[in-house]
């Protein structure tokens, strides 16, 4: 029988003796486990950011572009040929069953006007889908009809920048503004989305219908119903691949390509490109995650060296013991315990640290940090894992000692 | 029935290669109660004897029955066993622990055998008052004289109440004055207590205290005769 509580005693007066080296030996762990919390709090933190970011794009989309004008042997880049029209995007949610919505979009930089206040902006031609679409919400009046976009109303739906840029704290709702000088009625405002994943401001933003922008607004050079892409959004994640199939099949029917010609249009999976994006800071919190490990295992190190020197010291200590009765397993229990100490003191000093690092990160980069539950289990399991396997080799040497040997040892 | 029964004992190291042999067919009888003190010039093989008779070692062939259990077919732990309840060392250097207090040493065999904390201090305590060093336990070793860190360690072989007690010579590190006190207790012990003493010194002062005495040359004993009061 092994009587824990004196053993522990025992291993704690050991690393009372020597307190210097005993924080030294910790130091490695403590730094150790600090580096694991923070990495895995920054990489959580960003993740988690990108995640929050896609879902403010709206989910299950996909984006259908123009493709490129081919002149004199020269390739324009993507978009530069007008063949996507308002009449290929209700076609794909007439004709295809997994879409949801399908919205067409023309748009374009403007210089909006209320009052003595002007702000240039990005206005969006569009169709009422654009809200589900983008899983945006009215913060306050609505967004216009189909009768208004069948007549090319001239209403507009704000976004919050625009509305604090133009109107400040006064409400907008039913105000004249001039988009390139034509007065539209404000009849709903956006409401607030933030960032994008690439960084712009969201909320930027002015919808009109699309028939407007086609006709009033930004025109459309000859082909009277373009449009600068279509957002798809799919009834299901499951259904995007499909969806995508189908409508570069209906688009090529459609405008009449070829099997073997090259499609005038690009179909790009959003959700996709976003998961990848979610998936590489995934990938890069372990990656960081694995390295702050590495110091953990060289912390590691740190205490089997110096339980062997403890061994060592104390061989003495240990004829003694063994002498007057101690097993193999109360001078191994000893050791090993010494050194669980060693590490999981370390451990709990680390995640402290590691808090407090990544608070300072949080404060002073404006990262967003998150320190999970599970990391700081994963970090103090890990230590004692650490100290339980390092200790346990100084332990077993100790055991094995000859306790006639030991006595003599000076 | 003897406390100590040996047959035959030998032991033999392996020097690389080259063997030596440290005892060479030692059979000896203790009973219980005895003050044996082994004698010998340096190499004769007493302490080899001493540290198989405390269990630390093996002999290489021969038999030994300590108060009848034949110990020669023992594992570590098993040895450990037999030390921890029915030996008390008493050592030249007094092998106390540093840094801990008189009474934490006595409690040491106590730690290894299952016994309750009051319980061991209890007993701790006692045997410290037993060996003159009441109000010493919470002293450490450094800041005691020779006499007393070896009574210490006395009380630290009495504390499991064992049988035997082993002393490889306990006076070689005190004065005279501190040695014949030593030796006094041990006497005490043996008498009052009928503590079986097995001691091992190469002053014939010392070996004078006890009952019996035995002599060692080249691993065998010479001579094995009582001590004569006078």
């Amino acid at each position: 029988m092994i009587n824990l509580p004196a053993t522990f005693k025992i291993s704690l007066r050991a690393l009372r003796t020597n307190k210097m080296r005993s924080a030294l030996t910790m130091l490695g762990i403590i730094i150790g486990v600090g580096a694991v919390i923070t990495m895995l709090a920054v990489g959580t933190g960003a993740s988690n950011k990108i995640t929050e970011q896609i879902s403010s794009m709206g989910s299950n989309l996909l984006m259908v572009f123009p493709g490129s004008v081919t002149a004199g042997g020269l390739r324009m880049g993507s978009g530069s040929q007008s063949t996507l029209t308002g009449d290929d995007a209700e076609a794909m949610k007439r004709e295809i069953t997994g879409v949801e919505e399908a919205v067409p979009i023309l748009n374009g930089a403007a210089q909006v006007v209320y009052g003595n206040q002007n702000w240039s902006t990005g206005v969006y031609g569009s169709t009422p889908g654009i809200l589900t679409v983008r899983d945006w919400l009215l913060s306050e009046g609505r967004i216009f009809t189909d009768q208004e976009l069948k007549n090319a109303a001239k209403v507009c739906v704000l976004g919050q920048t625009v509305v604090n840029n133009l109107f400040g704290e006064m409400d907008p709702l039913g105000q004249a503004i001039r988009i390139k000088k034509l007065p539209f009625t404000v009849i709903g405002v956006l409401a607030e989305k933030g960032q994008s994943i690439m960084g712009q401001d969201q909320d930027d933003t002015i919808y009109i219908p699309l028939s407007t922008a086609q006709r009033k607004i930004f025109g459309t050079g000859g082909f009277p119903d373009m449009v600068r892409s279509i957002t798809v959004k799919a009834k299901s994640a499951e259904d995007l691949g499909p969806v995508e199939r189908q409508i570069t099949d209906l688009l090529k029917q459609r405008h009449r390509i070829g099997p073997t010609q090259e499609a005038d249009f690009t179909v790009r999976n959003l959700t996709q490109m976003m998961n990848v994006a979610e998936q590489s800071t995934q990938i890069m919190t372990l990656l960081l995650g694995a390295i702050a490990s590495v110091s953990m295992l060289v912390g590691g190190i740190g205490i089997m060296n110096i339980m062997l020197v403890s061994v060592t010291e104390r061989t003495r200590e240990i004829g003694i013991r063994m002498a007057v009765g101690a097993k193999s397993w109360d001078i191994r229990l000893q050791f090993i315990i010494e050194a669980l100490t060693l590490s999981l003191i370390g451990g709990l000093t680390g995640i402290v640290l590691g808090l407090v690092a990544a608070k300072t990160i949080s404060a002073m980069a404006g990262w967003p940090t998150i320190v999970s539950p599970f990391s700081v289990m994963f970090a103090f399991g890990f230590s004692g894992v650490i100290g339980i396997f390092f200790g346990f080799y100084p332990a077993y040497k100790a055991s094995l000692l000859n306790p006639i040997d030991a006595l003599r040892y000076e | 029935m003897a406390l100590i029964e040996t047959e035959e004992l030998s032991r033999t190291y392996d020097l690389g290669g080259y063997a030596v042999q440290a005892l060479a067919g030692v059979s000896i009888r203790i009973e219980r109660g005895e003050f044996v003190a082994i004698m010998g010039q340096s190499g004769s093989g007493k302490s080899t004897f001493m540290n198989i008779l405390g269990c630390l070692d093996q002999p290489t062939s021969g038999r030994y029955l300590l108060d009848n259990i034949d110990v020669m077919a023992m594992d570590r732990d098993e040895l450990a066993q037999v030390r921890n309840e029915k030996l008390g060392f008493v050592f030249q250097g007094f092998n106390l622990l540093s840094r801990t207090s008189a009474l934490e040493n006595v409690e040491l065999p106590l730690l290894y055998s299952n016994v309750a904390a009051a319980e061991r201090k209890r007993r701790a305590l006692a045997a410290l008052k037993s060996m003159g060093l009441e109000g010493w336990e919470k002293h450490h070793p450094n800041q005691l004289s020779g006499g007393q860190q070896q009574r210490v360690a006395i009380a630290r072989a009495l504390v499991n109440d064992a049988p035997l007690i082993l002393a490889d010579e306990p006076t070689g590190n005190l004065d005279t004055k501190t040695s014949n006190e030593i030796m006094e207790l041990l006497v005490k012990l043996n008498e009052g207590q009928t503590m079986t003493i097995v001691l091992v010194t190469h002053e014939p002062d010392i070996a004078s205290f006890s009952k019996r005495i035995i002599r060692f040359l080249d691993g065998a004993i010479i001579s094995d005769e009582a001590v004569q009061r006078t």
